[in-house]
């Protein structure tokens, strides 16, 4: 299944994993902060409608 | 129906909402299709063996770093002129997107040197040029980060980014000028004399094409938080008022 | 605008820090540079175009914040803002009483440090020259970044950060110029980039420090 990356297997790896690390890292916070940031505005507007405005 | 309709927040959001599950879906496809065929299924260069491999991130990331900049100074210029929140916010968005790129850049780009100039870094215009990038994005970020009032902090980033463009673009000629480089010339041009091989060009092409996708994804759905983030503060603040 | 102009130098002046301090920084960054390099003359003389600029550029850096954080603190920044003179030559003002008080002296004692770095001798008449072109340039970009960060209680890391990678191109070619002199080449194309550069700067710098002050006085 593995191609064959001859000497040069540890750079070719190490640019993937680290690539696709920093993408994920991103992919995540961006994910994480939306779902706070839709759960606290949720929680700000229902308090305001129960305020009666 | 003009774009400018999208400048309202609400029907920014509800358009967000409609596009990004097809938006990510179709990233997550073109990324997959490209990096896992040239990754598996592409040959070894017969100068460079199996770090060819490298330029399936290398070059998208590149370009991304790129046109993120320019997509913040194209909306922080909407900004100042028609002072539409959500493009200020857009470009806030984007920044960490494009300093995400930036490193991948500089990595991939460190290790494939590695072999093939004999040397992790080199004062090379292209990478020199990257590392000043990449130290634009933190100066912006950061100004972003120190100031409170929201919008003040997007009237003072719109202009570091624009006098940081001119600037950006004078230190790239100003390198070239300081260090002729290692570096190969443009990838991808128009005239194909010295285009990658086709083996490589076409997943290249789709990992290009996930690479924008993914861009796109981000920035709706950070702008989409940044909105909500805005909504929240306001809304605090009108209670902070009335008590 | 020559009453500002005056007016700022005096305070400048009579408040001692600013360019006596900037002067004493120079001084004190070049004399360390042997510590770390080693005293071989040869390689001193190599590096010290690079060096000198570098010197004079960070001896710049040292008092950018000061160009507007003290009249805004008092409010008279606002009294200015609404003067009749026009916010951009307030800006322009400045900065030129910022070079006059720090890049003008910093240019003037860069040949004898060049001295302690053993400079070649035909590099001497164009490190002056590069850098009395080069300097206000600096201080112009420094009013901007000045500009962007007046509002911020601790902004003095931050306006380094923001102004640093500002200074780029107008470092290279100054360094540029000083070194082809050293090396006996034409420093000609060089020098008259980084005048393009000044020019330039000037010119149109103020409009966007103008603009960040407003924004920040709002």
């Amino acid at each position: 299944m593995m191609p064959e990356l001859g000497k040069y297997a540890v750079e070719v790896l190490s640019a993937y994993a680290v690539s696709i690390l920093l993408i994920a890292g991103l992919v995540a916070l961006s994910l994480w902060r939306s779902a706070r940031m839709r759960r606290e505005l949720r929680q700000i507007e229902e308090r305001h409608r129960r305020n009666g405005r | 129906m003009s774009i400018w309709e999208y400048a309202n927040p609400v029907r920014f959001i509800r358009t967000a909402d409609r596009v990004l599950p097809w938006a990510a879906a179709l990233t997550a496809a073109a990324l997959l299709v490209g990096l896992i065929w040239g990754f598996f299924f592409t040959p070894d260069d017969y100068r460079q063996g199996s770090t060819v491999k490298i330029i399936f991130l290398h070059v998208p990331a590149a370009m991304m770093a790129i046109n993120a900049w320019a997509m913040m100074l194209v909306t922080s210029i909407i900004w100042l002129v028609r002072r539409h929140h959500v493009s200020a916010l857009a470009a806030k968005a984007a920044a960490p997107i494009g300093i995400t790129m930036t490193l991948i850049a500089l990595y991939t780009g460190a290790v494939w040197g590695q072999p093939m100039w004999g040397t992790w870094w080199e004062w090379d215009p292209r990478l020199t040029a990257f590392l000043i990038l990449f130290i634009f994005y933190l100066g912006y970020m950061a100004l972003w980060a120190a100031i409170e009032n929201p919008d003040t902090a997007a009237d003072l980033t719109s202009v570091l980014c624009i006098v940081g463009s001119v600037f950006a673009l004078l230190s790239r000629y100003a390198v070239n000028f300081w260090n002729q480089g290692l570096h190969q010339g443009a990838s991808l041009s128009l005239d194909a004399e010295e285009n990658v091989h086709d083996v490589f060009y076409y997943p290249l092409l789709f990992c290009i094409a996930g690479f924008i996708l993914l861009f796109v994804t981000l920035v709706l759905l950070r702008t989409r938080t940044e909105i909500r983030a805005r909504r929240i503060a306001a809304l605090l603040a009108r209670e902070a008022r009335a008590a | 605008m020559m009453a500002l102009l005056r007016r700022d130098l005096t305070l400048a002046l009579r408040s001692g820090g600013g360019f006596g301090l900037s002067l004493a920084f120079f001084l004190i960054v070049v004399t360390l540079v042997p510590f770390g390099v080693g005293p071989q003359t040869a390689t001193l003389a190599g590096i010290a175009p690079g060096i000198l600029w570098l010197g004079a550029l960070l001896a710049c850096l040292l008092s950018l914040d000061r160009i507007f954080q003290l009249d805004f603190e008092d409010g008279s920044l606002d009294l200015l803002a609404t003067a009749p003179l026009p916010l951009e030559g307030v800006v322009a003002v400045k900065a030129l009483a910022h070079w006059l008080v720090t890049g003008l002296p910093l240019t003037l004692a860069a040949p004898v440090l060049g001295l302690l770095l053993n400079l070649p001798d035909g590099a001497y008449s164009w490190l002056l020259l590069s850098l009395a072109t080069g300097t206000p340039a600096l201080s112009f970009l420094g009013a901007f970044g000045a500009a962007l960060t007046v509002g911020l209680k601790r902004g003095g890391l931050l306006l380094s950060l923001l102004v640093l990678p500002l200074y780029i191109p107008t470092l290279i070619f100054g360094a540029e110029a000083v070194r082809r002199a050293a090396d006996g080449l034409s420093p000609a194309t060089p020098a008259m980039i980084l005048a393009a550069i000044t020019a330039a700067t000037v010119a149109l710098i103020p409009y966007a420090a103008a603009a960040a002050l407003r924004i920040n006085l709002k």
